[in-house]
């Protein structure tokens, strides 16, 4: 039985110790935000953050997040509010929307690492994330505008 | 007559405890490197050596610029991850984000080491594009090679992440001879002088 933090939950999980942790997210506790795309890590549609770090969860062994805290897209942000939530809803970024799960997740960390990236900065922490509908462009000034918020809501606080 | 006695008997437990300190000291210290230059053989061991750093289970890590390598190519890694300051990768593309503590089952899935890391990025280490004789040289400078003396150049070839070389996971090439070879021929090396070849 696997003890796992999961979005500040404790959850007790009848599942091998090798099962990846998206199989553990999406099967067993049921949170399907995050999404399979390829299985070995070349895409980043499964990205879920591991004590702060942006992990692919498909080749994630269960056992490596036990006494760790995870955080999915379900528990980015209390009511869904994060800044980069709020800018991809203000940029209408999604358009078939299976990646962006895992974009948002890996865009978190280069923005609680770096509060004013620039395009090379966001090259260098999204170039892993894959997206076939090519919204790479409004991901980029999502991204921007996210900055641009939490700095004001930083300031604001 | 009671002092002398007293004297003696703790003399000789004194002697014991000394002679017993040392004898187990002598079992637990690092044998001392034996240092007897030999410039052909030396040369000869690094040549083998050689071989095994340029091998894609070495250079790919030891890269000329910011982005390691992969396949027995040497080509850019997918995705172009970067080196970073620690050589561990930066914001949402850090090595151990993708390379677990061990190897993933399956082509093309990440192969693992809990040290997973480049070289930092104040210590290149690169490997990549230097000779026999540039390699050599900087592999024995501390200014160059990650501060490390004769000792811990001999030490480092138990280095997980240098073993990790010969356990690369599923459809990976392994290094061009055996582990137990590979060190043999690196001790040689070191113990006879770490000489660099002529080119």
């Amino acid at each position: 039985m696997l003890s796992l933090n999961i979005n500040k939950k404790t959850y007790k999980v009848d599942a091998d110790p090798d099962t990846p942790l998206l199989w553990v997210l999406r099967d067993h506790v049921g949170l399907v935000g995050t999404k399979f795309g390829c299985g070995v890590a070349q895409c980043g549609a499964c990205v879920v953050h591991l004590n702060g770090e942006a992990v692919r969860s498909c080749v994630t062994k269960a056992s490596r997040a036990e006494g760790k805290q995870v955080v999915t897209i379900e528990g980015l942000a209390e009511n869904d509010d994060h800044p980069l939530q709020k800018a991809w809803l203000e940029l209408d970024v999604s358009q078939c929307g299976y990646c962006q799960a895992g974009q948002i997740m890996s865009a978190a960390v280069l923005l609680k690492e770096n509060k004013k990236p620039t395009d090379e900065d966001i090259n260098d922490a999204m170039a892993g994330n894959i997206c076939r509908c090519g919204t790479y462009l409004r991901i980029r000034d999502a991204i921007h505008l996210a900055a641009d918020i939490q700095a004001k809501e930083g300031a604001g606080k | 007559m009671r002092n002398t006695w007293f004297v003696m008997i703790v003399g000789v437990v004194v002697a014991f405890a000394i002679m017993a300190f040392s004898l187990n000291n002598s079992k637990t210290a690092e044998p001392p490197v034996a240092l007897k230059k030999d410039s052909v053989a030396s040369v000869a061991a690094f040549k083998k050596v050689y071989t095994v750093l340029m091998s894609a289970r070495c250079m790919n890590c030891h890269p000329s610029g910011d982005v390691p390598l992969q396949g027995d190519d040497n080509h850019l890694h997918t995705m172009l991850p970067k080196r970073g300051t620690d050589g561990k990768g930066l914001y949402a593309m850090k090595c151990a984000n993708c390379h677990q503590p061990t190897n993933t089952a399956g082509l093309h899935a990440p192969p693992g080491n809990p040290n997973w890391h480049l070289p930092p990025a104040d210590m290149k280490m690169v490997f990549q594009g230097k000779t026999p004789r540039q390699l050599a040289q900087q592999l024995i400078d501390p200014k160059q090679n990650g501060h490390k003396d004769l000792k811990a150049l001999i030490a480092h070839a138990d280095d997980g992440l240098v073993k990790g070389g010969w356990n690369p996971g599923d459809g990976r090439t392994l290094p061009p001879m055996s582990y137990v070879a590979f060190k043999k021929a690196w001790l040689t090396w070191l113990n006879t002088g770490a000489y660099a070849p002529a080119k």
